[in-house]
């Protein structure tokens, strides 16, 4: 995900003036060129205004340590609906969809309690079985000798299973699901997303409301199991949601619970073909395999950014931040911040303190389940590296057009025989 | 130094010194005692150095403020009881000499 960028990327990332930096576009995550624009930023101007940008004046976080300070401090920075949500793109105010990411506590507290339980210690325990048993019988069907796209076969196929596990969804329709997460996080103005106009994405998005009401209806009037349409549909705080709030509780339910994890067995696999070196060492000791999922978690930065509204003046990093302030706070950024973590541009397996990236956020928004992803790319790394002690990469990664989600669409990669 | 037990899920404990001024967290993650995830470093914002203080200690650590963000982020954490506390958050003084605390089954 680092490859050597040319000369002219570089350059032009010296060379514009600093108020010109604009770091949303969404085309530096498609063309993976954003990385000089950040070191560049965070040398020069690390809590950056920008003035101008296709989503209006914006503020960019990109250290370490002040993105932590924003995250911690849910007082001054808003994550509300009202306020502009979480994304550094507002949702059009009549089309909103909130869902508790986009909520303050004490609402976002009540909501989140609800679903967590999905993922607590003993419930994982049970289904690390069937996921083993399943990331088997994927890989095992993998071609030898042929170039197969690595995101269809194996990371979405993967993570669809297991959305379909945890929403209880039937099975033969579970790619559905995988539609529905894309169709949410797409950037309607790229020609190859799946819908193309936010009226567009508000009807698909209300079918899928239609399709999971229609079983949570059904599990409201049975006793309470352990599938999120049962405890949304017998929680307190979310059986009675309004139906845009409803759309927004599926949306970030089903993405949180894919895409990132998705990409992020597609962004390893990648890493590891560019670090051939780390690649024979994870071989050598699958010991370092848990270490190694925390480290391409941080290298991978899933998730590119998360914006929040400032509620009141404050200052962070030395700037005056006014009240009503869009503050976006750039993962892909801190993450390969030299202050806090040393050689942030290479992968390295067994890197001391790798889980302290900032892949997952931090504070009361902290993604509900890291704990299930770091469980599916573990095994998925337990059962792919003895069976298969390389897939090679063979052609360039198809990338996502967004600023939000750093997302691969296809690879090719093959199996030697 | 004071002596801090920390007993892991399945029973293990591990004795150790550790300097006054240092956080309970801090304790178990320079004496590699497994169980402390400790993801953010010690800045109170994930909840994955939860542990279970002793009864008989919870005068001399103290609960989290009601309110406080260590409350809100344990109020998140699966597991959490009425002595439950983010290690990083209790420092070790010569007051804590002793001190045993219990590590949950899982950090989240």
């Amino acid at each position: 995900m680092s490859p050597p960028l040319d000369d002219a990327v570089h350059s032009a990332a010296q060379n514009i003036p600093l108020d010109r930096i604009d770091v949303s576009d969404p085309q530096l995550y498609q063309d993976d060129t954003w990385y000089p624009y950040f070191a560049r930023l965070r040398r020069d101007d690390p809590v950056h205004y920008c003035p101008e940008s296709r989503y209006g004046p914006y503020w960019a976080v990109t250290r370490y340590k002040d993105i932590m300070q924003v995250e911690v401090n849910h007082q001054v920075y808003s994550s509300a609906s009202e306020l502009g949500g979480i994304q550094i793109e507002d949702q059009p105010k009549d089309m909103d969809r909130p869902s508790f990411i986009r909520m303050d506590p004490p609402k976002h507290d009540d909501q989140r309690k609800v679903v967590s339980p999905v993922v607590a210690p003993a419930n994982l325990a049970n289904m690390e079985g069937v996921i083993r048993e399943r990331t088997i019988r994927v890989l095992e069907g993998l071609p030898r000798g042929e170039t197969f796209d690595w995101v269809d076969r194996v990371s979405v196929e993967l993570t669809t299973m297991m959305l379909a596990t945890l929403f209880d969804y039937p099975w033969d329709d579970r790619r559905q699901l995988t539609y529905w997460s894309d169709v949410a996080i797409c950037n309607v103005n790229a020609p190859d997303s799946p819908v193309h106009s936010e009226e567009e994405r508000f009807a698909e998005l209300s079918r899928m409301a239609q399709a999971l009401g229609k079983l949570f209806n059904e599990r409201a009037a049975q006793p309470p199991k352990f599938d999120l349409l049962s405890m949304l549909a017998h929680g307190e705080a979310t059986q009675g949601m309004p139906i845009r709030e409803f759309m927004g509780t599926l949306a970030l339910l089903i993405v949180g619970g894919n895409d990132t994890t998705r990409n992020t067995m597609t962004g390893g696999l990648m890493a590891l073909n560019e670090h051939p070196a780390e690649y024979r060492k994870l071989r050598d000791d699958p010991a370092l395999i848990p270490n190694a999922v925390s480290e391409i978690i941080r290298y991978v930065t899933p998730v590119i950014h998360m914006r929040r509204t400032a509620k009141e003046d404050t200052e962070l990093g030395g700037k005056k931040i006014a009240k009503g302030d869009k503050v976006v706070i750039w993962y892909v950024s801190g993450n390969r911040d030299p202050d806090a973590i040393a050689e942030p541009d290479r992968l390295v397996v067994d890197r001391p303190r790798a889980r302290q990236h900032l892949s997952f956020g931090f504070g009361i928004h902290r993604c509900v389940g890291n704990r299930l992803a770091e469980l599916q790319l573990r095994i998925l790394w337990e059962e792919l590296l003895p069976r298969y002690p390389v897939v090679e990469v063979v052609g360039p990664p198809k990338r996502l057009y967004s600023n939000f989600i750093h997302g691969i669409r296809a690879l090719p990669v093959r199996i030697p025989t | 130094m004071a002596k801090i037990t920390y007993v892991e899920h399945g029973g293990r404990e591990h004795r150790v010194e550790v300097p006054p001024g240092l956080s309970v967290m801090r304790g178990a993650v320079d004496n590699n005692i497994p169980g402390i995830d400790a993801d953010c470093g010690g800045e109170c914002a994930c909840a994955t150095c939860h542990v279970y203080v002793d009864e008989t200690w919870l005068d001399r650590t103290g609960v989290p403020e009601s309110g406080s963000q260590e409350a809100s982020m344990l109020s998140f954490a699966a597991l959490a009881r009425p002595n439950s506390r983010l290690s990083c958050q209790i420092a070790v003084s010569d007051a804590l000499d002793g001190l045993v605390v219990r590590l949950p089954e899982g950090q989240h």
